[in-house]
């Protein structure tokens, strides 16, 4: 089943042939988004669709970010959410009357967006985690038949097990069914091959034997999410390919990069600084005042122990660079450190190339992006030896209470943040960390904290504590607005960021194998 | 056996002398081309191969790839690579990556691998730490291999496993088998993670949390954990020996009613082993712990429980060390390993380049009728190989299969 190479022509969705605004997809009103959409729209309408499915699409990454995925609360919080926006409250209706200007709408925006979201690494996991979520959530209000009739339409119905299978298989399917192991008996299962659902794989909710998965008829809906997920993600790839020709359209390429931008807000990624200079003797003391909790703790077990491994010194290194630490103060900075416990030609030799290289002076020369919050929670978790990671996330909860203690935090400080981590909402605990160790009384100032970066954490509190310098630019980080934010788009990062990370290992994680067993 | 007598102090200097003598006449140019090719059923695997070699002086060179056999053999004997590498399966030939435009050139496919690393475990063993290993902390590399080469082949189904020392302190799994090559990204993932048990960083101790029931393939684990447990952690590690690891172990606990019973009656000094005082640990807890179902086998797992380096199997890009490179530290060759034959593998035994070429020089002045044998065979490479071969008779069995299926014309799915 290869869905392959039929997104080449997506380029065209803005300027193909006239033709009557046509949609002949009858059927379901969800769809895999596999035939890119023909037929011509005005530069207005790209854009609107554009900016309403965005608005969609951050309504999903609010939800998720504030409330634990699948609850209830989450549930009900995502479906007002879209519902305010006005795609999204079309997008959860499931009544089955045939709205053709609605699927025009759905499928015309998603392909735009995968176009403006295609170019980097960053953006493109972005786009298909929101995507996919969507996907997910619109698919499980869909009533049993509707669901059947999409697998059916799709070439995904299973044939269930037979009975006597399923009673020979009782107590494995039992012991991998978790907390429903309940309704094993009343629900039927399908076999498929482990490759067609992933997430139960990886999540091991589900009994594997011999490369064929036990499926219940409840998780069908990760067939659907897996052929989904490879499919957008090949289709990303050919689209990045196919990106080139677009620049020859002036009018087109300005607008995707500005729409791109505007999830990210700023990447922190400046070439000038937005403090001014800092210099490899002020870490230290700026690292005790405005450094988030993450970026201390990084930065204490650095001066403790002399090394830092290789998660720790990109999070660590890529956050350093973004506050406005140079190649050259960054070089003496990590070489005073590590070689008190080893020798200069050593830290040359091993370390000194990944330095240069995270400020694109090596290997392919990208200029790398500093971790946004989002990035450090959800990819790359620590492991033992580790001490990179989001503090509210990967910490113990009694550990962190602790930490926070230990930093004279109060007890009712330290209790509401310990609540925040325990409900999930892992970057609304840091706001409340930066409230508290900022001082932050006045109830209309912590209503505008809002924590969705390291950098931004940084500038926020150099700010409060410096008073704005001028020249800054303000940090935009309000999620619930968009706000349009009008830069250049040639800048030297854009640019490189355009032809790498397609494939899936960059020279980063190459310097991380050669530091292996050597 | 030659060079029995005497045990071989491996020179990290004389390797530049050793190197082309062992390239020359020792490195199974032959099986290792076999493996690789896959029978030429998917073309042009061989030559779309990347490998990249780490020269001496710690010049690094990536994107190689040689058309056949004869190439191979001749720009490694020409190169004495202190390191080899092997990547993923390109659209084009590596070697002439810069005249395609970048986003033409795509890792297409490898075989899924594992790492697992003796310095990860650095937490959990208390007889050597980072590089180093011994005969203490040896058995967690056999009980990785065990639980993981039962995963693999009940769970997913593979039947191609390729295991292999990396010459120093941990192991390597190549699951060759064409769904695990062709895996995506995402997919490499999800079997890493299925596979991972062991979560958290420096700030969370207890790294283990079991839900109930116990998911099959776990149940399977600790089934495999059990048989060596006792053997390992208490008499080998020690693990419950003093009141500092015996503090490490109790951290894991979480219903404080019961460890403060436990510290309170100062249990475990009314025994006088680790061993004893584990059994009044699981016997106590199975009775009396309510909120804390399987602390026993929360503490097995942190113990013992495989750690992948799940970042070295994600990435279908991702290089991995080659079998049968000698480790430059070590002197010892990266020597398959029978999975079915752990207990019989020790890795101080594992033979070092000086060794086997001074068995050469010993063996050849002796043997003058077997002039047909290949020289690994004359030396303690020759296990080794049996290992490789046995591995590769039955992969030549999959294409053979392949082939008659392509003969017959048949549609893929």
């Amino acid at each position: 089943m290869d869905f392959a190479g039929n997104t080449a022509n997506s380029k065209k969705s803005g300027r193909s042939t006239r033709n009557k605004k046509q949609f002949n997809r009858v059927g379901h009103n969800l769809q895999f988004y596999k035939i890119p959409p023909t037929g011509e729209i005005s530069l207005q309408e790209f854009e609107e669709y554009a900016i309403d499915r965005l608005k969609v699409l951050k309504a999903v990454e609010v939800a998720g970010i504030r409330l634990m995925k699948g609850s209830n609360e989450y549930t009900q919080k995502l479906q007002d959410e879209l519902k305010k926006t006005s795609l999204g409250h079309d997008l959860i209706r499931i009544d089955k009357k045939e709205d053709k200007d609605f699927r025009q709408k759905d499928l015309v925006s998603h392909f735009i967006l995968r176009l403006a979201y295609c170019r980097s690494e960053e953006l493109r996991r972005w786009f298909m985690q929101q995507e996919l979520e969507l996907f997910r959530f619109r698919f499980l209000r869909e009533g049993s038949d509707s669901r059947d009739e999409f697998l059916r339409e799709n070439c995904l119905n299973y044939e269930p097990i037979s009975d006597d299978l399923k009673t020979e298989l009782d107590a494995e399917l039992r012991a991998a069914a978790g907390n429903k192991s309940g309704v094993v008996d009343t629900i039927e299962y399908f076999k498929v091959p482990f490759t067609e659902v992933f997430d139960l794989v990886s999540k091991r909710k589900v009994y594997l034997e011999d490369g064929y998965a036990y499926v219940s008829r409840d998780d069908m809906i990760s067939i659907v999410i897996t052929h989904y997920r490879s499919h957008l993600s090949h289709s990303l790839a050919v689209t990045t390919r196919a990106l080139p020709h677009l620049e020859e359209d002036g009018r087109l390429l300005p607008m995707l990069c500005g729409l791109s931008k505007r999830y990210l807000g700023q990447d922190f990624n400046a070439k000038k600084s937005n403090v001014g200079e800092i210099t490899a003797d002020m870490i230290e003391m700026l690292s005790k005042k405005s450094f988030p909790l993450c970026m201390q703790q990084l930065h204490q077990s650095l001066r403790q122990n002399h090394h830092l491994r290789h998660g720790g010194r990109q999070q660590y290194g890529l956050f350093l660079k973004g506050i406005g630490v140079s190649l050259e103060e960054a070089m003496r900075f990590w070489r005073t450190e590590f070689c008190k416990a080893m020798d200069v030609d050593k830290f040359d030799k091993q370390y000194s190339y990944n330095i240069r290289h995270n400020y694109g002076k090596e290997g392919k020369r990208t200029n790398y992006t500093p971790y946004s919050c989002m990035k450090i929670i959800t990819t790359n978790p620590p492991g033992p030896g580790d001490f990179h990671g989001c503090p509210f996330k990967h910490m113990e909860v009694d550990m962190l209470a602790q930490k926070l203690r230990g930093q004279h935090i109060s007890k009712d400080n330290v209790e509401k943040i310990t609540k925040c981590v325990k409900t999930g909402h892992y970057q609304i605990a840091c706001a409340q960390y930066f409230e508290a160790t900022h001082n932050i009384r006045n109830p209309e100032d912590s209503a505008s904290i809002n924590i969705n970066h390291p950098n931004g954490y940084f500038l926020d509190s150099y700010k409060l504590l410096n008073g704005p310098k001028e020249g800054t630019k303000p940090v935009p980080n309000t999620p619930k607005v968009i706000k349009v934010k009008v830069e250049g788009t040639g800048t030297p990062s854009s640019q490189t960021n355009k032809q790498s990370d397609l494939n899936d290992m960059d020279d980063d994680d190459l310097i991380a194998s050669m530091e292996t067993d050597m | 056996m030659p060079g029995e007598e005497k045990e071989h102090v491996y020179d990290a200097a004389s390797l530049p002398d050793l190197l082309p003598i062992y390239y020359k006449r020792l490195f199974p140019y032959g099986p290792y081309f076999k493996w690789l090719n896959y029978g030429g059923v998917p073309k042009n695997y061989f030559c779309n191969r990347e490998f990249s070699f780490t020269l001496k002086d710690d010049v690094y060179i990536r994107y190689q790839s040689f058309s056949d056999q004869q190439e191979l053999e001749k720009e490694i004997q020409k190169r004495c690579p202190y390191k080899i590498d092997i990547g993923a399966v390109f659209t084009h030939r590596p070697k002439d990556h810069k005249t395609v435009k970048p986003a033409a050139f795509q890792a297409q496919e490898k075989e899924l691998v594992f790492d697992i690393d003796m310095t990860d475990y650095d937490d959990v063993r208390f007889c050597c730490s980072g590089a180093d290993i011994c005969p203490k902390c040896w058995p967690l590399m056999q009980i990785a291999i065990k639980i993981v080469n039962r995963a693999l082949r009940e769970d997913f189904g593979f039947k191609h496993l390729f295991w292999v020392y990396s010459g120093r302190r941990g192991i390597h799994c190549w699951v060759c088998d064409e769904t695990a090559r062709k895996l995506s990204q995402t997919g490499r993932s999800a079997i890493a993670e299925y596979l991972s048990v062991v979560k958290g960083g420096e700030n969370q101790t207890k790294k283990v949390a079991l839900e109930s029931p116990i998911h099959p393939s776990i149940r399977k684990a600790i089934e495999i954990i059990e048989e060596r447990f006792v053997s390992y952690a208490a008499d080998k590690q020690d693990f419950l020996g003093d009141e500092e690891k015996q503090k490490k172990v109790m951290a894991m606990c979480t219903e404080e009613g019961f460890k403060d019973m436990w510290e309170r009656k100062d249990v475990f000094n009314r025994f006088d082993s680790s061993n004893k005082r584990w059994q009044a640990l699981c016997k106590k807890s199975e009775e009396t712990l309510e909120s804390q179902k399987y602390l026993k086998e929360e503490i097995m797992l942190q113990y013992v429980y495989p750690r992948l380096d799940v970042n070295v199997s994600k990435g279908v890009n991702h290089l991995l060390k080659s079998p049968f490179c000698v480790h430059p530290k070590t002197g010892r060759v990266c020597v398959p390993i029978d999975p079915d034959n752990i207990d019989s593998f020790d890795p101080f035994k594992v033979p070092t380049i000086s060794a086997i070429i001074e068995e050469l020089n010993t063996t050849e002045s002796k043997d003058e009728d077997g002039k047909k044998i290949k020289d690994y065979k004359k030396t303690s490479l020759a296990g080794s190989m049996a290992v490789f071969e046995k591995f590769l008779i039955s992969l030549e069995n999959s294409w053979k299969g392949k082939k008659l299926e392509e003969s017959d014309k048949k549609m893929e799915f």
